[in-house]
């Protein structure tokens, strides 16, 4: 979730717009605008109508079971892949890697969350791992934060699912060690070396726009079910937003230092240790926040594969539609998520502390508690590891009484309610999402992918023109074009609604500041949980459709393009606006003549974080009745005649996301060329 | 000062390792008790995602944790994922395994980790059924020709001008994609999701007497709240879904069998005997499966009272393994 949050630099919030609203000076590129809209809507038209009198000829549409060309081929290599694997080199260097990672992790459950037989208790018991979490954060994050990090760890026993968030943390944590180890040196190569950006840049782009669920079955043939496949899959999720963030810190370290101390003869090695790292500390542990939220919502996901963790008791609950059982993990996956953005968050704020220097006392004084903390710490750690109270963790019957309170409540809903919500569910589905799904995917395939390639041009240039050839070509060539359509249309429904939200309230709270502080606490919260929980709300309320998994994937997409659009208005200069009111302007005509003209650029960059968010999200709705590509996904790994066509539909998946996302990226800086220019 | 900042971390780090080695002073935590005798040691099941599947994992699961002192994982993974399992060591058996001609050639010919412990005692049905009311109001729909008269009737929003045909889990054992085009049937095949879903769309079928067609199974114990009827497709013959993509004719009779990991079955231990020796009915899983759905027990609570309801059977399993049995 958190993957596109980071792109830098190029789709981050705008800067602040240093350019005046344009009073006809620059005609031409005013002119040249509106042409471009009309031929826009020229596409349009022709598409609608085109695509109505062809309806339902070469749409490409394949049965269900079937296989055709390079999903056969791709089929019969993940067989090969299983076959050799005992002759294979490079299989056996997999399993290998798989072994050594599966028995760190079995090492690390032992220690803290399942007992190793026949021992009752892990080695450390519950007050040792609660109280060695405490120390850990007070000394990363401070104090304040070690409080919430032991009420998070409570509530986890409280709850009834210790063991399965011990798990997931050891998941997460592991993932997030190899992503900085292997990240960060990536980085400081990045950030030295032009060539080598140029060649992991694009890398990373197509690592974020993959959704997580597409590389599952193919990670699953490597390296084995199992924790050490999770672990690999949520690495490959959560390295992007460390390498990234901090190849982007290194690089902005003040010019002005690096001379001054190259002047004094450093090498480059004393220049990385005594300068680089140091100054670009707080943007790398932004970058660490950033890995650990992403791993969080990966490591859930692992449970398809037998990770470990929270995401199990999630998935069966789901699968038994017992949603108030699928709740209380839920809920205790939100709590890791608020504890570990909180604690990372205040761990960048903490470093830049530190760092400035603290008075004396004051450092004296924390260096001592710290020694207490310590040895308080191992006293625990002893107890919790000989001691039965100690080593037990607290347990009521508050997560049992939560899951039935929720399924009531559910039950309810569903039994007073299910005429409505399947009411609302069908009007949308038969008047809106139908008909954009008769002209996406009822067209001929030539007639949509020319439509596509127009667009493209139109908005974004020859560069977007390319990037849409290619993905457009592939995607007809890996075979599942209708799919890859029908998943279009979801995506490109569900961004609008997107848009809407983030206009109604990016614009709002871009004009109150009030309101952005009320309401941004809940989009934080929002962006912080993993996709995974907004199945179980909108799956209870509308059961398995389309419709389902378009509102999960508004939900999820929305607080990211609101806060954006948001922080746009924010920036839109504030002795314009003062200026437009002065001559009278009316409200509704600043919003629409000036804030939102002026903040343009914003709103292509939410529209294109909020295609990617919904793209991956209705990649999920596989899951609960959204079919498509979301669905020979899920089909692929769960059957093994049609492991080829899961895989050509991940690829799919893949070149769908690589497209918009390239699109809107270029008309984003398109349309921040124009304004400077104008 | 800086320096005491430094020293925490480093006595933390030793004192946590000294305190977790350090053997306690009247520590109070003792190992569980081991049978001795017993030669079961770690027995790792697949839990398959139908609850029929369910109530054979964790009846079995009991009796090997109760009675023959073994240490149970339950792996929860999907049917074919399982498989999987058997090659990478983390599954010792699947308990409930329908057909899947195409997992026996790869797994237990070409890999060879994976063989046949025998049949569980069950006959598998699968087919597309439609609640009661509605075959009682068409009776003649029970026959696949009729189907394209009142495709109509099954039309949704997710199907569009078609009928819909309402499947399970994208996991299950399914040809009904290959049956609608190879009978050239008016109709869409849309997923569910879960088996959970299935029953839910079954029960409100039939509550609100709507329209509603869909693939189900039997061992269910579902069809004893809803008798669901079933719709005859082109008899079955052998050989005639040899080839997925060419099938027109009904599914086999399944007979449900275990199947173990190779290493498992040669290591011979007491958990193998047992799973060598489990058989039951229809019955006896439908009673388990009940009591988890819907009365609401932890499927290791259920199978507790199954097995103290029937002694016999759970002897017989045993037999030879533990005394008194």
């Amino acid at each position: 979730m958190t993957a596109v949050v980071t792109r830098q630099p190029e789709t981050e919030p705008p800067e602040p717009q240093r350019t005046e609203w344009p009073r006809g000076s620059n005609l031409r590129a005013l002119m040249s605008g509106r042409r471009n809209s009309v031929l826009l809507l020229g596409v349009l038209v022709a598409w609608v109508i085109v695509g109505t009198i062809m309806h339902g000829t070469h749409t490409l549409e394949i049965g269900g079971a079937d296989q055709i060309g390079i999903q056969n081929w791709l089929g019969d290599r993940a067989n090969d892949i299983q076959l050799a694997s005992s002759q294979n080199f490079f299989i056996q260097v997999t399993h290998g890697i798989s072994d050594g990672l599966n028995s760190l992790i079995l090492w690390l459950q032992h220690l803290i969350s399942t007992p190793a037989f026949p021992r009752p208790y892990p080695h450390v018991g519950f007050l040792g791992v609660v109280v060695i979490a405490w120390l850990f954060t007070a000394i990363t994050a401070g104090w304040r934060m070690s409080i919430l990090t032991v009420a998070c760890f409570l509530a986890f026993a409280l709850l009834g699912f210790w063991e399965e968030s011990m798990d997931l943390l050891i998941v997460t944590l592991l993932a997030v060690a190899i992503s900085v180890i292997v990240g960060i040196p990536m980085a400081i190569l990045m950030a030295r070396n032009k060539t080598a950006r140029a060649i992991v840049t694009p890398v990373l782009d197509v690592m974020q726009t993959l959704p997580s669920f597409t590389y599952l079955l193919p990670l699953s043939l490597l390296f084995e079910i199992g924790p050490a496949a999770a672990v690999i899959c949520t690495v490959i999720y959560s390295l992007p937003p460390v390498m990234r963030i901090a190849s982007h810190g290194l690089l902005n370290v003040n010019p002005a230092t690096v001379e001054a101390t190259n002047s004094m003869g450093q090498t480059s090695w004393q220049r990385l240790r005594k300068v680089d790292l140091p100054m670009a500390k707080r943007t790398i542990i932004v970058g660490i926040n950033q890995t650990t939220m992403a791993a969080l919502s990966m490591a859930t996901i692992a449970a398809f594969i037998n990770g470990p963790g929270l995401g199990q008791p999630v998935v069966r609950a789901l699968n038994a539609l017992r949603v108030g059982d699928a709740f209380v993990p839920g809920l205790c996956i939100v709590l890791m998520a608020i504890m570990m953005d909180r604690v990372t968050t205040a761990a960048s704020q903490h470093s830049e502390n530190l760092a400035r220097g603290q008075a004396r006392n004051i450092a004296e004084l924390r260096g001592r508690l710290l020694i207490a903390g310590a040895v308080i710490t191992t006293v625990c750690v002893y107890l919790g590891a000989n001691y039965t109270w100690a080593a037990k963790p607290p347990s009521s019957s508050a997560g049992t009484w939560l899951a039935n309170r929720v399924q009531e409540v559910i039950d309810w809903i569903s039994k007073h309610w299910s005429g409505a919500t399947s009411t609302i569910s069908d009007k949308f589905t038969t008047i809106f999402l139908n008909k954009v799904e008769y002209v996406v995917a009822g067209s001929p395939w030539f007639v949509t992918g020319a439509a596509i390639l127009a667009i493209a041009f139109l908005l974004g240039g020859r560069r977007a023109f390319i990037a849409a050839l290619v993905c457009v070509a592939g995607l007809r060539w890996l075979g599942l074009w209708n799919g890859a359509m029908v998943t279009l249309t979801a995506t490109l429904v569900a961004t609008v609604f997107v848009m809407i939200l983030a206009v109604v309230f990016g614009v709002w709270m871009g004009r109150s500041p009030r309101a952005d502080q009320v309401i941004r606490p809940f989009l934080d919260a929002g962006q912080t949980l993993p996709p995974f929980v907004y199945l179980i709300p909108t799956l209870a309320l509308f059961g398995p459709t389309r419709f389902t998994a378009i509102v999960a994937a508004v939900a999820y997409a929305a607080p990211a393009a609101i806060k954006i659009v948001a922080d746009g208005i924010k920036a839109v200069s504030a002795t314009t606006v003062e200026a437009a009111e002065s001559a009278g302007a009316l409200r509704i005509q600043i919003i629409t003549k000036v804030q939102i003209p002026m903040a343009r650029s914003a709103f292509t960059v939410a529209a294109n974080q909020g295609l990617l968010y919904v793209l991956s999200m209705v990649v999920i709705g596989g899951l609960v009745g959204a079919g498509a590509l979301g669905y020979d996904v899920v089909a692929g790994f769960k059957q093994l005649p049609l492991q080829g066509r899961g895989l050509a539909a991940g690829f799919s998946i893949v070149l769908l996301g690589v497209m918009l996302d390239r699109i809107t990226t270029y008309t984003a800086q398109r349309g921040a060329k124009k304004a400077v220019e104008s | 000062m800086i320096k005491l900042n430094r020293l925490a971390i480093p006595l933390a780090a030793a004192g946590i390792v000294l305190a977790s080695v350090v053997p306690g002073v009247a520590s109070n935590i003792k190992d569980a008790k081991v049978d001795t005798t017993s030669s079961c040691g770690l027995l790792k099941i697949a839990v398959n995602n139908w609850v029929g599947y369910e109530a054979d994992a964790f009846v079995v699961g009991q009796v090997a944790k109760k009675r023959l002192g073994c240490i149970v994982n339950y792996v929860y993974v999907d049917e074919q994922i399982s498989w999987q399992g058997f090659a990478a060591g983390n599954v010792d058996v699947v308990l409930e395994n329908w057909g899947h001609p195409e997992l026996f050639d790869l797994y237990q010919k070409k890999l060879r980790v994976a063989e046949d412990a025998g049949s569980i005692g069950i006959n598998g049905v699968i087919g597309w059924f439609v609640p009661p009311w509605m075959a009682k109001k068409y009776p003649d729909i029970t026959d696949w020709k009729n189907l394209n008269k009142y495709s109509k009737l099954f039309k949704t929003s997710e199907s569009g001008s078609k009928g819909q045909l309402l499947d399970g889990d994208p996991g299950f054992v399914t040809n009904d994609e290959a049956l609608v085009k190879n009978l050239k049937l008016n109709f869409k095949v849309v997923f569910a999701g879960s088996e959970a879903a299935l029953i839910q769309a079954f029960r409100s079928a039939e509550r609100t007497k709507t329209a509603m067609i869909g693939y189900f199974y039997s061992p269910q114990w579902f069809l004893a709240e809803v008798p669901l009827v079933k719709v005859n497709l082109p008899t079955y013959k052998t050989g005639c879904d040899a080839v997925a993509a060419k099938i027109a004719c009904d599914y086999p009779i399944y007979k449900l069998d275990k199947i173990v990991s190779k290493d498992f079955a040669n290591r011979g231990t007491s958990g193998y005997k047992l799973i060598k020796n489990f058989q039951w009915s229809t019955k006896d899983q439908n009673v388990v499966a009940k009591y988890i759905t819907a009365d609401g027990m932890e499927p290791e609570q259920a199978a507790d009272k199954w097995i103290a309801d029937n002694p016999n059977k759970v002897n017989a399993w045993l037999k030879g393994l533990v005394k008194g049995a």
